[in-house]
């Protein structure tokens, strides 16, 4: 028992290993999001400023020592309102897009393992839906439902950018199962009478997590892009909560010459947590792909 | 106020001018230049909101009067550049009776409409009616201002004869108004509504075209009964977001912006133009403030609604925020720096504007542990736009430091509305704006709701402040008058139904090629255009 457990512990850490040693790439993108992951969990414990507290006498102070990524136009230090930010972008970056590619991926599995017409009326429902833009849509949804804060979060801003999230996993996810589909042993659970929640949860589900976690993680990207969007456009995160797109927005762009950190910073840390995250959901599909594997 | 040009030469020639002579910046810039008014040319100017209608009666945003006021006269008017004084518009001359019941116009002959009518007193006593009174079906905005009016006479085409039920120390203010645009008789006769989808006046510009979404024209009037105006052929009034607007001015796709910049705008737009632009500042008549919901609890209760106005340090935020956005001043409820307003010494005995920030925080506290609210929580229901949003944080930056937690809730413009006349708040970022300085004009916000619902939204009745607010609308003389204004102050800060945070700072930034108009503390006048020129462009 305790050699099997040893043993499972050491193909897991050997994986890890293997990964990181064919992919640096994706270790790069996996390190930055665990920084980023760190600093949001411990926020409290890593800045020395309240992210929403006025401080007139440092306002729109330069960066320095004091304040590394300097202050806003409130004299709120730029720093502690990104590390702040990370909080708000990974909580509704992983919200999202863990509603948004869980539903999608099971609706996708559903018409993939009874097809006909099931099959038929679900994916014109998601031609339908994939029809409008990632962007249109998510407008749509936030300025339909409101707000709904619960604990600090807004769900429907969760909602709004899962929404547009479901078609897009439901029609890959469903390419990934109708492969699962033809596969004997499907054939063979069906002629020993199992049910189809048994099949599905049984013979699918871990059949296509490699393709859910790949899209998992570039949906993260997707979502942390949304949030910033809605955010930048009024329609997402509201003052005064620190949140990174919130903070390109409104009067802020007035001051891009004068103070240039303040949508500097912001938009490096959109820009640089999106792309790790593709980088760590591409190195995550080529690993996991036998076909990419040398 | 004050007005800087670029970094022209010209602009220092004429700042003694500027500051001997106040607003009248524009002529007195004409006079040291030694250029008069020209003729030609059409005004382009931006305009951030669409109109929801095109009848100045019934609405108070300048999406309307900066579009609709060319096409209009009214009865009096405040004199261009020398903004308090009154002098008339379409009325020649005027008397008021010893008693002030009787109120006496002889109006301009051969003031004609666009359609080519002449007006006459029955045009001037159908449009005061339907302000007054209006028929059914008709919405009126300024009903309540004119309650003291008993009758309107026409004894003959040019007579207008106004008589008062009681003394209204604010009628000639009244009758200036720009929103009392006067309508056709016979058009309003035919359809009471006629000027809500339809624009034909005495103004000098005739209505060419409202493209929504686009733009809005308008071409001179050559009958326009004040000899030689307009100077220009026409006007275009461009709508545009505000961000818009500061690259359309400074890319000089539009003249002129009339409402205001906030001051890192100013900066962006006077880089880009340099000697080309010119700016005008003044403070606002137009204060933003905190309106509670004193109908339900927490806000039921004026200790916890003086312990939020007591929070405010308003003279820091005051000095620092008017570096970054259009809030300026701090002030009562008459504008700071006006013959109404109360003094700086005054002001401090009020709660939230004495000095000592930690004895006012310490004070706050006080009040909400007697209240029983020492955890307060509650929701502050904002706009979703600046400057709104800038005072939204300072309030619950103060608040956060008496260890009160706020929801900031911002709502689209109509929402925010919605939720204003459904009594769906618990405390309000608000504002308030008048066309003069006039206490009645202002105070009337703040008086019980019965009494004013289309502008009091705190759902509080007060008869002393009710009493208070009448008193000094009935007092003629000024000392015994601001008396009374101080009284109801005081007494409205010790209640707090609604209380100002800071006062706005108006920064109107055009191209120097405009010439001829007229700043001042509110931007719903001088937006006739009668006056405005365009001077030729610099090769």
């Amino acid at each position: 028992m305790a050699a099997g457990h040893v043993s499972g512990v050491g193909r897991r850490s050997g994986a890890v290993a293997d990964f990181l040693r064919s992919q640096p790439l994706g270790a790069f993108g996996l390190a930055f999001i665990l920084v980023m992951a760190f600093a949001a969990i411990f926020a409290d414990h890593i800045v020395r400023y309240d992210p929403e507290a006025i401080d007139f006498a440092s306002m729109l102070a330069p960066p320095s020592l004091e304040h590394p990524f300097g202050t806003d136009v409130f004299g709120r230090d730029i720093f502690t309102r990104i590390v702040y930010g990370a909080r708000t972008a990974l909580t509704i970056g992983f919200l999202s897009a863990f509603l948004g590619t869980t539903i999608g991926g099971l609706i996708g599995i559903v018409s993939a393992y009874f097809g006909g017409r099931v099959d038929l009326v679900v994916q014109r429902f998601v031609d339908i839906v994939l029809s409008f833009p990632i962007i249109v849509l998510a407008l749509v949804v936030v300025a339909v439902v409101g707000k709904t804060p619960v604990w600090g979060i807004d769900l429907n801003l969760v909602l709004a950018i899962a929404i547009p999230i479901i078609p897009r996993s439901c029609r890959v996810m469903r390419a990934a199962a109708m492969s699962v589909r033809s596969m004997p042993y499907i054939d063979a659970a069906r002629a020993g009478g199992y049910s189809s929640l048994w099949i599905v949860l049984r013979h699918f589900v871990p059949n296509v997590l490699a393709p859910y976690l790949i899209l998992f993680t570039a949906y993260v990207a997707q979502a942390i892009l949304l949030e910033a969007s809605l955010s930048f456009l009024g329609l997402g995160v509201t003052e005064p909560k620190p949140a990174w797109g919130l903070m390109l927005a409104g009067d802020n762009s007035n001051f891009y010459q004068e103070a240039p950190w303040m949508i500097l910073f912001p938009g490096l840390a959109i820009s640089l947590s999106v792309f790790a995250f593709n980088l760590f959901g591409d190195s995550l599909r080529d690993w996991l792909d036998p076909k990419f594997r040398t | 106020m004050t007005k800087k040009d670029g970094f022209s030469r010209r602009s220092v020639l004429a700042m003694p001018a500027l500051l001997a002579g106040g607003w009248g910046w524009a002529d007195a810039f004409a006079q040291t230049s030694g250029e008069g008014p020209r003729r030609g040319g059409v005004l382009t100017y931006a305009v951030a909101a669409e109109p929801p209608t095109y009848d100045l009666h019934q609405t108070a945003t300048f999406a309307v009067m900066h579009r609709v006021a060319p096409h209009y006269s009214t009865l009096l008017t405040y004199e261009p550049g020398n903004y308090p004084k009154i002098v008339g518009d379409v009325a020649q001359s005027w008397t008021e009776s010893p008693d002030r019941l009787t109120y006496t116009f002889k109006l301009h002959p051969n003031v004609r409409f666009h359609d080519g009518t002449v007006l006459t007193s029955e045009d001037v006593r159908a449009s005061y009616d339907r302000l007054r009174d209006p028929p059914k079906g008709v919405v009126s905005n300024r009903i309540g201002s004119f309650s003291q009016i008993a009758s309107i006479e026409t004894p003959d085409p040019l007579t207008v004869v106004f008589r008062m039920k009681k003394v209204d120390a604010s009628i000639m203010d009244t009758f200036a108004s720009p929103w009392n645009s006067i309508f056709s008789a016979a058009r309003l006769k035919q359809d009471p509504s006629f000027p809500v989808k339809n624009v034909m006046g005495t103004g000098p510009f005739r209505f060419v075209e409202h493209v929504a979404g686009s733009h809005w024209s308008g071409e001179r009037f050559d009958g326009y009964f004040k000899s030689g105006k307009p100077h220009v052929d026409g006007f275009r009034a461009i709508t545009m977001s505000a961000s818009a607007m500061v690259n359309a001015l400074s890319g000089k796709q539009v003249l002129a912006e009339f409402r205001g910049f906030t001051p890192p705008e100013r900066d962006r737009i006077t880089k880009a133009l340099g000697p080309e632009s010119q700016v005008f500042e003044s403070s606002w008549m137009l204060h933003m403030l905190v309106s509670f919901n004193c109908s339900k609890p927490p806000f039921n209760d004026p200790r916890v609604r003086r312990a939020v106005s007591l929070v405010m340090d308003r003279w820091g935020g005051s000095s620092n925020l008017a570096r970054v956005s259009q809030l300026g001043a701090a002030g009562g409820l008459l504008r700071p720096g006006s013959d109404w307003a109360a003094s700086r010494e005054e002001m401090e005995k009020w709660p939230g504007y004495g000095r000592d920030a930690a004895a006012n925080r310490a004070e706050a506290k006080r009040l909400l542990k007697e209240a029983g609210v020492e955890n307060l929580t509650f929701t502050l229901t904002n706009r979703n736009h600046q400057p709104y949003v800038t005072a939204g944080i300072f309030l619950i930056d103060q608040l956060r430091q008496i260890g009160v937690k706020v929801e900031d809730r911002q709502l689209e413009l109509s929402a925010w509305y919605a939720a204003q006349a459904s009594g769906d708040f618990d405390a309000m970022i608000d504002s308030f704006t008048q066309f003069s300085d006039d206490p009645t004009n202002v105070l009337v916000k703040y008086i019980s709701t019965d009494r004013a619902p289309e502008v009091s939204i705190t759902r509080h009745t007060d008869r002393d402040l009710d009493a208070l607010f009448d008193k000094q609308a009935e007092t003629i003389d000024k000392a015994e008058r601001t008396k009374l204004v101080r009284q109801f102050e005081t007494r409205l800060f010790d209640q707090a139904y609604a209380v100002p945070i800071l006062w706005w700072q108006r920064i109107v930034v055009m191209n120097s090629r405009v010439r001829g108009w007229s700043m001042s503390p509110t931007h719903m006048i001088y937006q006739d255009l009668a006056d405005v020129w365009i001077a030729p462009e610099k090769l």
